[in-house]
C-alpha cells in the first residue's frame, strides 16, 4: 500500500509508503509515474494493444515528464516515483483509491483521467482486485447520480438528449420533458447572479455554509425571489430560507435505498418516526406535485417507485425488493433477477476480441491551483474530513466525541517557528476572498508552506469564506483543496 | 501477466459426532459442524467476525484419541473424527469452568444466551467460598468519558475486546492483556485513562463483549436508573449515512428512541464493525 | 505498520542509547528517506517485534524500571503499539514498573528447597537491613539453599550463593555486593569421575575457554556431523533412542526427522534454557561449566534439520550462564564454528541467545516461542504443532539443554553403542538435582534404569539419617513419592507404570521434621503466581486450589475441599490450554493421597 498525500494521514502511516506530493500536482506525478512504466518496459502491452485507443500519442505527450521534472513539480524524490512506478506496474493486481483530493480541483475531471491512463498502461482494470476506485463521502452519493440527480441524466445514467430513452421515460411518466441539460451547482450559482435563476428548492443541503468561497454563496442565496429548503435541520441555509419543508430522516426514519461506493444497493428502513410535522419526502415531493397541477402522480410507497425505477433503468432490472432484503445488497448493473450483481466493471476490456469501444488515453496537462501563491498569500491551505466528524457538522455535531479535535489550523512546526507563533495561539487567516481568526496546531509532520483544518465546524470557523472559488470547467467542482492564504499573529487581541 | 489465485477445492470430510456420521467440508471447525448439527455449544471468548483465541474453554468436547479435551471454536475437524459433546467429562469441565468464571466475575449482566449456558449446566460457585473470603476481580467501573464504560468486574478475560481494537477490526491497538495469570486484565499502556490512549471510540470492543464489562455509556446510564429493557426494545437495520462505505446498522429502539447501535456480525461490509460515526452519530435523530 | 498513537513521555539519554545500539544493525521501523518520502509498512514492523523482549532487558537495566519514556521510545522506533508493549513488559517478574527506590533488587528464593533452609529468615534480615527485597519463585540453585539474584541498575545482575545449605546471610550479600563478582554455582560432586558423559569436562575444563574445549575433544562431534551429512546424524539420533530431557520425553530423531522433512523455510532450532522447574539445576550446570557443549550440540542440530538460525533462550535469572554462553558464541564465530561456512564447509549456522524475564510458562514451547516474539509468552493452541508452526509460524525443532548435549556423545560414540546405556527405551545416562535433606546436594549423572534409594545414596543419603518423610520427584510438575518407592528402577516406563514422572530430573527429599502443608501450599502458589492467566481453568483454577491448600494449612478446610480439588485436578488436566494447568495439581493431589497434608507437629 503506497498513500500519496500532501499530509502524512493515519492511512498514509498505515502504508509501506507515504510519498507528500505538492497540492494539486496529481496530474504531474501521473504523467511522471506513466513515462516511467514505459521506459523501464512495464506496460502491459497485449492489453495496450487489443484494449486501447490513444497509446502513442499518450506516450508522447507523457515524455517531457521525466523523473527530475516530476520530482521538481511535484516535491516528491524522484527514486519515490520510480519506486512507486514499478511497484504498480509489476503487482499482480493493483488498484487505484481516491477519494475528493483527486476531485475538488479545478483539475478535478483531469486528475481523474490521469490516473485512469495508469490503469490502462498496466492492464489494472477490469479484473478482481485491481481498478479505479472513487470512495463515495455519503451513503448515497452513488444512488444520487444512479437516479439521474444530475443536470445531463435520466436514471441509470442514461442520457436525457437520447430521444428513445426519453421517450420510454415520458411513456412511464405520463408526461413530457426536453433534452436539455440542466444545471450543475456552479452554474446554479452564475445563474442567480445573472437573476436566470430566481427560484431554488434545496433538499438535504447546506450551501450556505458548505460552498467554497461562501460569502459569495450566501449573497446569492439572498438575492433569489424564493428559497424553499428541505432538511431535517434548521440549517444556516434554512435559516435564510421562505419556506421550510421539515423532511424525515432519510437513514433512519424512512423507507428506501442507498447506494454505496461499490455499487451496492442497500435498503434503509425507519427505526423511529419523525419528529412533529417532518414529513417523509416522497410525501412532500408529491404533495408539491400535486400543488403543482399534477394529476398522475399519485402517491407512490417507496417499493412502487422502486419498481417503476427497475422498469426503466436496465441496470437495475434485477434488484427486486425481495432480493434486496434477503441477499442483504446488490452490486450493480444486475439486468435481470437471475443476474448476481457485478462485484466489478469493465471486465469486457478483457473479451478478445474487445466488446465494445475501446478506452481511451487521455493527454491530459498539468495546471497549478488557480489560487496561486506568492509573496503576499504564501501558504496552501487545504481541507478535509476528520474521523469522528461529518461535512458541516450538523448530524456528527451532537455527539459528546472524547476525540473530537476541534477547529484549529494545522500549520509545520517550522511554518510556526517563522511567524512566531505558538501551538494553540489565535491567528489571523486571510485569502484573496476573507479573512478569519483560527486557533493554531502545530504539526511536526506537516509539510513547510502546507496548512490543513476542517470544515466541520462552521459556527465556530469560518473557514469557506477562504476557500477558492476556482471551479473544474467539466464537472462544476469547487477547488476546495487548494487555497493561498497568509497568516499573521495578532499582537494584541485589542487590535482585533 | 499473473493469474488470480484460486485457492484448491476443498475436500469433504466424514466425522462422527455423538453417535452421528456427519459431512463437513475440510478446514471446518469442530464448532462449525456443531453449529450446522445444532448442537447447542456454549461459547464465551469465540464470535464468528473474530479469529477463535480459545481461552475461555467453555466449548470443550471429547476427541477419541486425545488425552484432553480440545477446544471446538479452534481445532479443525478431521477425517474419521470421533466427537463427543456431551459426554460426563465435558459436562464436568463445562460446568467447573462457568463456576470458576462465576465465582471471580460478576456475570449477571451476561447475554441471555450466556445465563441459559450457566443454566443448563447447573452452575453453582458456591462451594468456592464467599466472594468476600475468596479472589475475585471485583472492582469499581472505570468512567473516563460520554461514551464508554469499562466495568472490570464484569470481565472475563476472554480477550474479544483485544482483538476487536486489533487485527480483527479496528487496528488500533488501544487495549491490550497486561500483568499475568489472575492479575492479568486489559488495560491502556500504563492505564491511562481511554481519552488519552490511541482508542478512536469505534465501539467494536463494546459490540463484542460477552458480559457487559464494556458497555455504552447510555446502556449503563439506563441499567443503574432501572430504565434499560431489553424486551421491549425493536431492533431494525439500515445503513449509515456517515459515509459511501455503506455499513449495516441495527437500531436498537426502546420508546421510540435509539438506545444502542450495532452491525450485523454477518454482513460483509461491516462484519459487524463500525466507526465512531455510525456507532455514536444518531444523537441528531433525537435532538 | 498501524497509525499508532505514542505518548508524550521522552526517554533518558541512556535509554536511548541502549535502544538504538540494540537496532543499530536492522534500524527503525519507519525510515525517513526524505522530508516527502516516507517508508514503513508492515513487513518492516514485523521483522523488529522480535526486539522487544531484548529492548524491555535494556531499560530495566538502564533504568531499573520499564519507564513510560523508556517504553514510549522503544514503542515508536520498533513499531510496536504501547499498548501491546505494555502488556508484554508486565508479564514477566524481572521487569519492573515503579521508579526503583534502590539500585539493586534483590530476589530471594523461597521456592520449595529454599525455605527448608531459612529463606524467610533472610528475606527479613535483608530487608531489616534495608535492602528491596522481593521473594522468588525457584532460582534454580536448590544445592545451596537459600539462593539470591541480586538485579541491579546499570550494572551486571549477580547471584550469591554461600558454601552450603543454610548458611547464606545478608552479611553474605553484602560482601558479593560489594565485590561484585559472579559466582558460579556448580556443584557436581562426582566431578571429574570416570565414566561421566554429560557432566565429563564440568568442572574440569575452563568453561570460559574455546581452546580448553578443543582439548577435551570438543568440536569433534560438529566436524563429523558435517562429514556424514544431515540424513545420518538423524538417523543416529533416531537409533540411540534419545527422548527429550525436558519432561515430555518425546524420541528427538523423530522430531528432527519431521522438521528436516519439511517443505517450508526458513526452519528453525530452538533451544529451551528456560530451566524454571522447582527444584531444577542440571541446565544451568551444564551450561556454566561445559557453554561450549551446547553451542555445538545446537549447530549439529541445525545442521540435521536444516536450519540457518539457532535460538538459545535462557532463563532471565541465570546472569552466569549467560555471561558464559555470549562468550561461547562469540569465540565458536571466531573460529569458525559459528556463522558463515562452518568449518569450511558451505554450511551456514548462527545462534541468538535471547534472555527470558522470569516467567515459569516461557519454559512451554509455543510460550517461549512467543516471548522470542515479541509477545506476551502465552502458550499458543496445539496443533498445530511447532514441527510445521513454531517460531515466527516456521517450522522448528525445539530441545531442552540436556537432550542436545546428549547428541555430542550420540555422535562420538555411535548411535547404537550409546543406546546401549540404560534400559530398553530409556537408553543414555540421566542427570538428577538432588536437592533438600540430602547430604551432598547437586547434580548427579546416571545411567537409567538406578533405583531411587541408589540416587539419594550416592547422594551421601539423608541428613543426619533421618527418616524420608516424602521425595519430590520431577518438580512442581511432578508428584510426591514416600520410601515405598525407594526401589522404583529409574527409567521413562517404569515410572510412568508407577504413575509418577521423572520430570526434569528433580529428587528433593524431605525428612520428618519437615513442614509438607507449607510445602505443598508454597507449590499450589508457584502455580497460581507463574500461570499465564491465559484460559480459565488454570488461571481460576489455580487461585482456587491454592486457596483450599492455605485452608489446609491453616488447618480449616471446608468439608467440600478434598472433592474441589479433584475436581480442579480433572478440570485443569482436561481444560487448560497448556501443560502448566495440566500439571497444576499432580503434586497436590499426590501429597493428598499419600496423607501429607495431616499436620504432624
Amino acid at each position: 500500500m503506497w498513500a500519496i498525500d500532501p499530509r502524512r494521514t493515519s492511512s498514509a502511516k498505515f502504508a509501506d509508503a507515504w510519498l507528500g506530493l505538492n497540492v494539486g500536482t496529481d496530474i504531474a506525478l501521473a504523467n511522471g509515474v506513466a513515462r516511467e512504466i514505459i521506459h523501464t518496459g512495464l506496460v502491459n502491452e497485449e492489453f495496450i494493444e487489443n484494449a486501447t485507443e490513444g497509446y502513442e500519442e499518450f506516450k508522447t505527450h507523457v515524455e517531457p515528464w521525466t523523473l527530475d521534472v516530476t520530482s521538481e513539480v511535484t516535491g516528491i524524490p524522484s527514486e519515490a516515483i520510480a519506486d512507486l512506478a514499478h511497484g504498480y506496474a509489476t503487482a499482480p493486481t493493483a488498484q487505484i483509491l481516491w477519494t475528493l483530493g483527486i476531485t475538488e480541483h479545478h483539475t478535478g475531471v483531469d486528475n481523474v483521467l490521469a490516473l485512469s491512463n495508469l490503469a490502462l498502461l498496466t492492464g489494472h482494470i477490469g479484473r478482481p482486485g485491481s481498478g479505479l476506485v472513487p470512495l463515495r463521502g455519503q451513503n448515497n452519493v452513488q444512488g444520487g447520480g444512479d437516479m439521474g440527480a444530475l443536470p445531463n441524466k435520466l436514471p441509470g445514467f442514461q442520457d436525457v438528449d437520447d430521444d428513445n430513452i426519453r421517450a420510454r421515460f415520458e411513456k412511464a411518466w405520463k408526461a413530457e420533458f426536453t433534452g436539455e441539460h440542466g444545471l450543475n451547482l456552479t452554474e446554479m450559482f452564475e445563474a442567480m447572479e445573472q437573476d436566470t435563476l430566481r427560484a431554488v428548492w434545496v433538499i438535504g443541503e447546506n450551501p450556505a455554509d458548505s460552498e467554497a468561497d461562501v460569502k459569495h454563496a450566501r449573497a446569492m442565496l439572498e438575492r433569489l425571489e424564493v428559497l424553499v429548503v428541505q432538511d431535517v435541520f434548521m440549517t444556516r441555509t434554512a435559516q435564510m430560507a421562505d419556506v421550510v419543508f421539515p423532511a424525515a430522516l432519510g437513514w433512519a426514519e424512512s423507507e428506501g435505498t442507498a447506494t454505496s461506493s461499490e455499487r451496492r444497493v442497500q435498503r434503509i428502513r425507519a427505526a423511529v418516526p419523525p419528529p412533529g410535522q417532518a414529513k417523509q419526502e416522497i410525501e412532500i415531493i408529491s404533495e408539491m406535485a400535486k400543488r403543482l397541477g399534477s394529476t398522475t402522480w399519485g402517491d407512490p410507497t417507496p417499493q412502487e417507485l422502486w419498481d417503476e425505477l427497475r422498469s426503466l433503468s436496465p441496470m437495475h432490472g434485477g434488484m427486486s425488493w425481495e432480493r434486496l432484503e434477503a441477499e442483504g445488497g446488490i452490486q450493480w448493473p444486475c439486468p435481470d433477477e437471475d443476474h448476481p450483481g457485478s462485484l466489478f466493471l469493465h471486465g469486457r476490456l478483457w473479451e478478445r476480441p474487445i466488446s465494445g469501444r475501446r478506452a481511451p488515453f487521455s493527454c491530459v496537462e498539468h495546471r497549478p491551483p488557480v489560487d496561486e501563491l506568492n509573496a503576499e498569500f504564501p501558504i496552501r491551505l487545504t481541507t478535509g474530513r476528520v474521523l469522528d466528524s461529518y461535512n458541516t457538522g450538523v448530524q456528527s455535531g451532537k455527539f459528546d466525541s472524547p476525540i473530537r479535535s476541534g477547529d484549529a489550523l494545522e500549520i509545520s512546526s517550522e511554518d510556526a517557528a517563522m511567524l512566531n507563533i505558538v501551538d494553540g495561539e489565535t491567528v489571523r487567516v486571510s485569502s484573496r476572498r476573507g479573512s478569519i481568526l483560527m486557533r493554531v496546531k502545530t504539526d511536526a509532520e506537516l509539510q513547510v508552506g502546507l496548512a490543513f483544518t476542517t470544515f466541520h465546524f462552521p459556527e465556530l470557523v469560518d473557514i469557506n469564506q477562504l476557500t477558492s472559488d476556482a471551479t473544474d470547467s467539466k464537472s462544476g467542482t469547487g477547488e476546495f483543496k487548494a487555497a493561498a492564504i497568509k497568516i499573521e499573529k495578532i499582537e494584541s487581541m485589542a487590535n482585533v | 501477466m499473473n493469474e488470480i489465485p484460486v485457492g484448491a477445492p476443498r475436500s469433504q470430510i466424514e466425522v462422527q459426532i455423538d453417535g452421528k456420521q456427519v459431512k463437513a467440508v475440510e478446514g471446518a471447525t469442530i464448532l462449525n459442524i456443531c453449529q450446522k448439527e445444532g448442537i447447542d455449544t456454549p461459547t464465551l471468548c469465540w464470535a464468528e467476525n473474530l479469529t477463535p483465541v480459545n481461552v475461555c474453554r467453555v466449548c470443550v468436547v471429547e476427541v477419541e484419541g486425545s488425552r484432553t479435551l480440545v477446544p471446538s471454536c479452534s481445532r479443525p475437524a478431521e477425517d474419521g473424527m470421533v466427537i463427543s459433546t456431551d459426554s460426563d467429562r465435558v459436562r464436568k469441565s463445562r460446568k467447573l469452568v462457568f463456576e470458576l468464571l462465576d465465582s471471580s466475575v460478576d456475570m449477571d449482566r451476561s447475554t441471555t444466551e450466556v445465563k441459559e449456558w450457566m443454566e443448563h449446566y447447573e452452575v453453582d460457585s458456591s462451594r468456592m467460598g464467599s466472594k468476600n473470603e475468596i479472589a475475585t476481580v471485583a472492582q469499581p467501573p472505570k468512567i473516563q468519558d460520554s461514551l464508554y464504560v469499562r466495568d472490570y468486574e464484569r470481565c472475563i478475560l476472554c480477550y474479544k475486546c483485544v482483538e476487536a481494537c486489533g487485527e480483527d477490526a479496528q487496528y488500533t491497538f488501544a487495549i491490550a492483556t497486561a500483568g499475568r495469570g489472575f492479575d492479568a486484565h486489559i488495560s491502556t499502556e500504563f492505564d491511562v485513562s481511554l481519552p488519552d490512549s490511541a482508542c478512536v471510540y469505534c465501539g467494536n470492543c463494546i459490540g463484542v463483549c460477552p458480559t457487559g464489562a464494556l458497555v455504552f455509556k447510555t446502556e449503563h446510564d439506563m441499567r443503574e436508573e432501572g430504565t434499560w429493557d431489553e424486551e421491549t426494545q425493536e431492533v431494525t437495520t439500515t445503513v449509515c449515512s456517515f459515509c459511501g462505505v455503506g455499513c449495516n446498522l441495527e437500531l436498537h429502539v426502546q420508546d421510540e428512541k435509539i438506545v444502542k447501535v450495532t452491525s450485523p456480525a454477518d454482513h460483509s461490509v461491516t462484519s459487524g464493525h463500525l466507526c465512531i460515526k455510525g456507532r455514536f452519530g444518531w444523537q441528531h435523530v433525537q435532538s | 505498520m498501524s497509525d499508532l498513537k505514542f505518548g508524550t513521555e521522552e526517554p533518558t539519554a541512556e535509554e536511548k542509547t541502549a535502544i538504538d545500539e540494540l537496532l543499530s544493525e536492522i534500524g527503525p521501523a519507519e525510515i525517513k528517506l526524505d522530508e516527502r518520502f516516507v517508508v514503513s509498512g508492515r513487513t518492516r514492523v514485523k521483522d523488529r517485534r522480535r526486539l522487544l523482549l531484548p529492548a524491555l532487558h535494556e531499560l530495566q537495566n538502564t533504568s531499573g524500571w520499564i519507564s513510560p519514556g523508556g517504553l514510549n521510545y522503544a514503542c515508536k522506533v520498533l513499531g510496536i503499539p504501547p499498548a501491546e508493549a505494555y502488556g508484554v513488559a508486565t508479564f514477566y517478574h524481572l521487569f519492573s514498573h515503579e521508579s526503583p527506590e534502590a539500585k539493586d533488587l534483590i530476589h530471594v528464593c523461597d521456592d520449595v528447597a529454599c525455605r527448608l533452609f531459612g529463606a524467610e529468615t533472610l528475606i527479613e534480615d535483608l530487608k531489616d537491613s534495608g535492602h528491596k527485597v522481593k521473594p522468588s519463585p525457584c532460582l534454580g540453585q536448590c544445592e545451596r539453599a537459600p539462593s539470591v539474584l541480586i538485579q541491579r541498575t546499570n550494572k551486571k545482575d549477580l547471584t550469591a550463593v554461600a558454601e552450603s545449605n543454610n548458611s547464606l546471610t545478608a552479611v553474605n550479600i553484602e560482601q558479593v555486593l560489594t565485590s561484585e563478582t559472579l559466582t558460579p554455582q556448580m556443584t557436581v560432586p562426582q566431578k571429574g569421575s570416570e565414566g561421566l558423559s554429560l557432566l565429563s569436562r564440568v568442572g574440569v575444563v575452563d568453561p570460559e575457554s574455546i581452546e580448553g574445549y578443543m582439548k577435551f575433544n570438543g568440536y569433534d562431534a560438529l566436524k563429523k556431523a558435517l562429514t556424514i551429512g544431515p540424513d545420518k546424524v538423524i538417523e543416529e539420533v533416531t537409533t540411540s533412542k534419545l527422548s527429550g530431557r525436558g519432561g515430555a520425553a518425546f524420541p528427538t530423531g523423530v522430531k528432527w526427522r519431521a522438521v528436516a522433512d519439511q517443505v517450508g523455510r526458513p526452519r528453525h532450532l530452538v533451544c529451551n534454557a528456560d530451566e524454571s522447574e522447582p527444584g531444577t539445576f542440571k541446565d544451568r550446570t551444564i551450561m556454566e561449566g561445559d557453554p561450549f557443549a551446547l553451542i555445538e550440540a545446537m549447530t549439529i542440530a541445525g545442521f540435521s534439520i536444516g536450519a540457518e538460525q539457532g535460538w538459545l533462550y535462557l532463563r532471565g535469572e541465570y546472569p552466569v550462564a549467560a555471561e558464559r554462553l555470549e562468550n561461547a558464541i562469540t569465540e565458536s564465530r571466531k573460529n569458525g564454528f559459528l556463522g558463515e561456512n562452518i568449518a569450511g564447509t558451505e554450511f551456514n549456522f548462527d545462534i541468538h541467545l535471547y534472555k527470558g524475564a522470569g516467567a515459569y510458562i516461557c519454559g512451554e514451547e509455543t510460550a517461549l516461542f512467543n516471548s522470542i516474539e515479541g509477545f506476551r509468552g502465552e502458550p499458543r493452541n496445539k496443533p498445530p504443532f511447532p514441527t510445521t508452526h513454531g517460531l515466527f509460524g516456521e517450522p522448528t525443532a525445539i530441545n531442552n539443554v540436556e537432550t542436545l548435549v546428549n547428541v555430542l556423545s550420540i555422535l562420538t560414540l555411535g548411535g547404537d553403542k550409546y543406546a546401549m546405556q540404560g534400559t530398553g527405551n530409556s537408553t543414555g545416562t540421566r542427570l538428577f538435582c538432588l536437592s533438600g535433606r540430602v547430604v551432598n546436594p547437586g547434580v548427579y549423572e546416571h545411567p537409567f534404569g538406578i533405583t531411587l534409594r541408589e540416587v539419594i545414596e550416592t547422594a551421601g543419603g539423608v541428613v543426619n539419617s533421618k527418616k524420608i518423610k516424602a521425595i519430590l520427584l520431577g518438580g512442581a510438575a511432578g508428584s510426591f513419592v514416600t520410601s515405598n518407592y525407594l526401589d522404583l528402577p529409574m527409567t521413562l516406563e517404569d515410572t510412568r507404570e508407577a504413575g509418577v514422572s521423572l520430570g526434569s530430573g528433580v529428587v528433593m527429599v524431605f525428612d520428618e521434621s519437615d513442614d509438607l502443608p507449607d510445602t505443598v501450599r508454597r507449590i499450589a502458589q508457584f502455580f497460581r503466581d507463574e500461570s499465564c492467566g491465559q484460559c480459565v481453568p488454570c488461571r481460576v483454577g489455580t487461585v482456587r486450589q491454592e486457596e483450599v491448600l492455605a485452608r489446609f494449612t491453616r488447618n480449616a478446610p471446608f468439608d467440600t475441599d478434598e472433592e474441589l480439588l479433584e475436581d480442579l485436578s480433572v478440570v485443569m488436566k482436561d481444560a487448560s490450554i497448556c501443560g502448566l494447568g495440566h500439571t497444576a495439581s499432580g503434586a497436590v493431589l499426590s501429597a493428598i493421597n499419600l496423607g501429607l497434608l495431616e499436620r504432624t507437629r
